[in-house]
């Protein structure tokens, strides 16, 4: 069950010829999938395709009713590995997941999926997690394409053109027998924007026509000698076709290509922050009519090397915008006009970063140095962009704001499960000392992050505990601890962490951290996701799966909040004289799931008056003495500062705020780590049942007499005080 | 001029709402004439990060007159925004920092509220930053800056803050849209429809009248005043010192009884009198020495503990922090970790040291605290337990804790005192050194520790010039982490 519902999105899939679509990019993708007749969506979710997952598992009746399977793959590669049913029959198959992380995993299927080629289209629409906001390496997919020789569309980002590459895209695939890649940047997927629909279509062939009727064509599988023959295929029959396909079907475009002899060869994804900085400086209107030639490639590989030509012959020189690096884009152009004998000057890095992202602030200042080389009487100096003007001094009182500013780096949710986790690490350091912490993907590494400051490297999914191997020998001393969240395990950690470590026979310790779902992506379903799910099977104990593989020495937390139980297992770990691999599995349901589970049901149930208890913390501000040590230990979104009510004390106090959801950390942090006697856990009860009010009635009627009594000395005056 | 498209960013943290508000004026501009883009980073930040998100508006007949699609941008260009929404008072900072609001064009709507940042939570001692010069600079950056507590205004109305800003844009008049096309908007949204208007109205209201700074903590009083101390004040200490004693008397016959309450003044006569000889008239160390001086007196014990827990104000507090309706009942679950130390401080003085001293007596009275426990203070159980100890308050000037404590303090006092005469600075800085001892338990006696360490150093500090300095250095660096090492260090280098 994933963390957004997309009930309400789905009906737009249904839209028909004409509608217009309103909605999220990566919607209009999964809408553009439905018409362009796909027979088969595969993937592994992850920002920021997960949408396109989402709303595919709440479209299930849609899909049904068009024939379409639909698959949440183990990983990356099982999605790609998926599109092998496009190679020897006429289906048209897409797999979508995270890049490049995701095309890393993938690359395995993927390069022996691009060496036979395909026959139905086989589109591979891989999120851009790159610039901004992006939680992973800085790295291009583009080398991927390269490589493998696949196509790599980069459309415009609006959802007219990322809708009509994918069907183009599908329709290039089968042109020249070769996957496509269909690269989406972040922004993009999240764009909304608008489009025409058009009616969906069943595929024509479908995956039970495959089944009945399999064919198989030897010349297709990768093993030699038909890898020797694949690879000749590629650079002289799939590589022209599609370069012939993209000029035919114009997919790249013109902007005013004669207007000047300058001009600029832009990633299709570049073109709104081109086009901005563009009407900016004045270059352009706000409906993208430029008075520079722009050249706009909706396909980055491969290039053409015609259209390249055509548009530079002429030009004294071209400004090429590639974002990222290395210049893979730039190499090819200058390649391509040197053979041509083409003296046109190419820029590109020279005037734009080398690195990093390319914002519209980046753009404006690298076209403004382009067009001040080659026309300068194009600009109109006195209205540059306030970007481009040289930076007034700052008055003091936003200069001053600097200091104010602090970064607000990710962290654990309001009752996340994995908190007390790290409480537990933090408590066991303090007996034991620190240890060699190794890291995995998932909610659980913002552990590295204060207040925590734990762990040491991140090798990537599910690679938690093979980034602890070099440690795994037992050589006496400090065990190294692993970190694996459970969709890294089931993605791969249980081979290539648990099974490696037992064969190795390791000595170190796997913190398993199973909240249910695979929590960072969205909440998604897994093998050992303990809710049931009407159309996928789940509820296998990692635990079962851990012991399959042969450790022996395995410890199941079931609350995570318990930090003493918590803390107890870890240091049983790392103290415990058995030898070999150790596995503490620490179950407990991510936080923001289980409210999206329980609220409404709790809702419900307190509106039909049965008894619903609701529990809160809260700190008494007039015994906490402002030390901060739980926040410390905790850095719960929902444990905060306040300012201190007592006139005397000048440090804030700890509180906790309204969105508190109970967990219960902070009662089990104030013993685990014998902290202080100010929290307590309010229980509030809706529609008591009778024995409740009965008791709660008689105690309070006796506590407010002794409340009373004790309040009555000091109301008489200040000389009766208690006291000796 | 040229068609251009209105653009706006909205700054909050993941999981505040920030997608709703975005959402919403989407549907406000599509449906009052103008096409909509939106765009976010949502990833990772999406939990508890900043987050941007970016919306542009264009003209539906400029789209028609043109006849092209206008192409928007999915992410800001700074200087070139018409309106910054921040959801909180550093996200706005943030705004101004990164240069999305500038005074040519850029309507700021932020809520003054804080949300701490992790830096600021985890500091031992206060690491707040400076809400005023973040108010400060949003006046300077913006062409106009609408800044009110929207939190508060969406608590109120039971809403969230997203409506309360939503309805202070309308207020604005940023945009060309009516009040009643906005309310239309949320409407159509179809989720919590009746509170969210509220919320928007309340939003709408506030964003139209005058600016407010964010609402300092009500300074509440610890108890009723002991009236003839009171009158004491007025007439034998200086004005600029009666608030800080006035709230000392008050916090100490309301933690012993008033017989205790005047012990602190007589103590506190030496200090004035030094302050009225040796200070500039404005007795800030009799302020400070008398701050200290009332809460060292009320030190935390077990006793105090259960008197606090017990009291009818405080079961009133935490029926309406917990948001309880009269039908409701309510149960408090207290977590105590009473351990020999705390056992110890209020026996009477003989008795509890022979219990330290004594391993057979000590160790069941060690197992049975070996852990901590939940008490369940709105039962009478647990009530009459905490109640009974609470009434320990009698004898508590028997207690081995209060002779420790009061021998140390005479110690402090006569130290401040005499430092006033030979180093006024210094002393100053000795009256707030017992700022270090705080919390419980470990906590406790590392503060104290920390606090007995700085006394040491104090006789070879009084030898170096600006001992004063270093002595608040030396402070600063107790405060800025619990393992110690940095006191160690700023110890070997202060005194080096």
């Amino acid at each position: 069950m994933a963390e957004r519902s997309f009930k309400r999105e789905v009906e737009k899939l249904r839209l028909g010829e004409g509608a217009v679509f309103r909605g999220e990019g990566i919607l209009a993708v999964t809408k553009a999938l439905l018409e362009a007749g796909v027979a088969y969506v595969a993937g592994y979710q992850g920002a920021p395709i997960s949408h396109l997952m989402d709303v595919l598992t709440d479209a299930n009746d849609i899909l049904q009713e068009l024939g379409v399977h639909f698959e949440h793959s183990a990983s990356e590669a099982t999605a790609a590995a998926t599109l092998a049913a496009s190679v020897d029959y006429p289906l048209r198959g897409a797999a979508t997941f995270k890049s490049t992380v995701g095309t890393n995993v993938a690359s395995d299927a993927l390069a022996n999926l691009a060496s036979g080629g395909v026959t139905g289209g086989a589109l591979i629409v891989v999120g851009e997690d790159y610039g901004e906001g992006s939680s992973i390496m800085q790295e291009r997919s583009h080398a991927f394409a390269m490589k493998s020789q696949m196509w790599l569309l980069d459309p415009r980002p609006n959802l007219p053109s990322m809708v009509r590459a994918v069907e183009q895209g599908f329709a290039l695939s089968e042109a020249s027998n070769t996957p496509v890649m269909l690269e989406l940047r972040i922004r993009a997927c999240h764009v909304h924007g608008r489009f025409t629909a058009r009616n969906n279509v069943r595929p024509r062939f479908t995956l039970a026509d495959a089944r009945e009727h399999p064919v198989r064509d030897a010349s297709r599988i990768v093993l030699p000698p038909a890898t020797y023959l694949h690879e000749r295929e590629k650079v002289e029959q799939r590589w022209p076709r599609a370069q012939r396909f993209i000029a035919e079907r114009a997919l790249n475009e013109w902007c005013a290509p004669e207007a000047q002899d300058f001009g600029i060869i832009l990633q299709g994804g570049m073109y709104n922050a081109t086009a901005r900085s563009l009407e900016l400086l004045a270059l352009a209107d706000a409906f993208g009519n430029s008075r520079v030639p722009l050249y706009i490639l909706n396909v980055t590989y491969p290039l053409v090397d015609d259209e390249i030509k055509r548009f530079c012959a002429g030009k004294r020189a071209v400004l090429l915008i590639e974002e990222g690096q290395p210049d893979f884009i730039e190499q090819n152009l200058h390649a391509i006009l040197r053979k041509a004998g083409l003296a046109t000057r190419v820029h590109g890095k020279d005037l734009l970063p080398m690195a990093g992202e390319y914002t519209a602030a980046v753009l404006i200042q690298g076209i403004l140095g382009f067009v001040e080389l080659y026309a300068p009487r194009l600009l109109d100096r006195a209205h540059l962009p306030s970007v481009a003007r040289a930076p007034a001094a700052k008055p003091q009182a936003v200069a001053a704001v600097d200091a104010q500013v602090h970064a607000r780096p990710p962290s654990f949710c309001t009752g996340c499960p994995e908190r007390p986790i790290f409480t537990a690490m933090k408590l066991v350091e303090r007996e034991l000392g620190p240890h060699h912490v190794s890291c995995d993907i998932g909610c659980h590494l913002f552990s590295i992050l204060p207040p925590f400051n734990i762990g040491a490297t991140t090798m990537g999914y599910g690679l938690g505990w093979a980034g602890a191997a070099a440690f795994h020998a037992p050589a006496g001393g400090k065990r190294a601890i692993a970190f694996m969240g459970d969709g890294g395990f089931w993605h791969n950690g249980l081979t290539s962490g648990v099974g490696n470590a037992v064969f190795n026979r390791s000595d170190s310790v796997l913190v398993v951290v199973d909240n249910g779902y695979t929590a960072a992506t969205g909440g998604q379903d897994i093998l050992s996701s303990q809710n049931g799910n009407p159309r996928r099977t789940t509820r296998l104990a990692i635990a079962d799966a851990v012991r399959g593989v042969g450790v022996k020495w395995v410890r199941t937390i079931t609350r995570t909040y318990d930090v003493a139980a918590m803390r107890d297992a870890l240091k049983a770990a790392l103290t415990s004289p058995e030898r070999g691999p150790k596995v503490i599995v620490a179950e407990s349901e991510c936080a923001l799931n289980k409210q999206r589970r329980v609220e409404p049901l709790e809702r419900k149930l307190r509106g039909e008056g049965k008894r619903v208890v609701r529990q809160r913390f809260g700190v008494d501000a007039d015994t906490c003495t402002g030390d901060h040590s739980c926040i410390r230990l905790s850095g719960c979104p929902s444990l905060t500062i306040a300012p201190n009510p007592d006139p005397l004390r000048l440090d804030p106090v700890a509180a906790v705020i309204d969105s508190c959801i109970g967990c219960g950390l902070c009662g089990e942090v104030a013993h685990a780590a014998v902290l202080c006697p100010s929290f307590y856990r309010a229980d509030v009860i809706s529609n008591p049942s009778a024995w409740d009010r009965f008791t709660s009635r008689v105690a309070n009627s006796l506590i407010a007499f002794l409340q009373r009594r004790s309040e009555r000395p000091l109301a008489e005056g200040p000389a009766a005080g208690h006291g000796a | 001029m040229a068609p251009r498209a209105i653009t706006i960013a909205i700054l909050a943290m993941g999981g505040e709402g920030g997608g709703v508000l975005a959402d919403w004026i989407v549907s406000l501009a599509e449906g009052s004439g103008y096409c909509a883009q939106t765009t976010s980073v949502p990833g990772v930040a999406q939990r508890t990060g900043s987050t941007i998100y970016y919306l542009e508006l264009f003209p539906e007949a400029a789209v028609r007159a043109a006849g092209k699609e206008p192409v928007l941008a999915l992410m800001p260009v700074p200087g070139e925004l018409d309106i910054v929404v921040a959801s909180e008072l550093m996200e706005a900072g943030r705004a101004i920092q990164r240069g999305l609001v500038t005074p040519d064009r850029t309507t700021l709507i932020a809520s003054t509220h804080r949300v701490y940042s992790m830096t600021e939570k985890t500091a031992a001692g206060d690491g707040r930053v400076d809400s005023g010069a973040l108010l400060e600079a949003g006046r300077a950056a913006a062409r106009r800056f609408v800044g009110c507590d929207f939190d508060r205004i969406a608590g109120e109305e039971g809403s969230v803050i997203s409506a309360a800003l939503f309805g202070a844009l309308a207020a604005s008049e940023a945009l060309p849209f009516s009040r009643e096309q906005f309310e239309q908007a949320v409407r159509d949204g179809g989720v919590g429809v009746a509170a969210s208007l509220r919320a928007f109205a309340g939003g709408y209201q506030a964003a139209g009248s005058a600016e407010e700074t964010p609402a300092a903590g009500d300074a509440g009083q610890a108890g009723p005043l002991p009236i003839g101390l009171a009158a004491r004040i007025q007439r034998d200490f200086p004005p600029a010192s009666h608030s800080i004693l006035l709230a000392g008397i008050a916090r100490l016959a309301d933690y012993q009884d008033s017989r205790y309450a005047a012990r602190y003044l007589d103590r506190l006569a030496a200090i004035r009198d030094a302050d009225a000889r040796y200070g500039a008239g404005r007795f800030p160390l009799l302020g400070e020495t008398g701050r200290y001086l009332a809460l060292w007196m009320s030190y935390e014990d077990a006793i105090r503990v259960a008197d606090l827990k017990t009291r009818r104000a405080r079961f009133e507090r935490v029926r309406r922090e917990a948001g309880a309706g009269p039908a409701q009942v309510v149960c408090i679950h207290d977590f105590v970790y009473p351990r020999v130390g705390e056992l110890t401080d209020i026996l009477p003085a003989p008795l509890g040291r022979w219990l330290l001293a004594t391993r057979w007596a000590r160790r069941p009275v060690e197992w049975c605290t070996r852990r901590g426990r939940v008490l369940r203070t709105t039962s009478l159980s647990g009530f009459l337990r905490l109640y009974a100890l609470a009434g320990l308050r009698r004898w508590r000037r028997r207690s081995l804790r209060f002779q420790k404590e009061d021998r140390k303090i005479e110690a402090w006092l006569a130290l401040v005192a005499t430092l006033a005469a030979e180093d006024y600075a210094l002393a100053r800085e000795v009256a707030e050194c017992p700022r270090l001892m705080k919390g419980y338990g470990d906590t406790h006696s590392r503060g104290n520790r920390d606090f007995d360490a700085l006394m040491e150093a104090l006789p070879r500090l009084r030898r170096l010039d600006d001992a004063a300095g270093r002595l608040k250095q030396l402070r600063e660096a107790a405060l800025g982490d619990d393992s110690g090492s940095k006191l160690a260090e700023a110890l070997n280098q202060v005194t080096a």
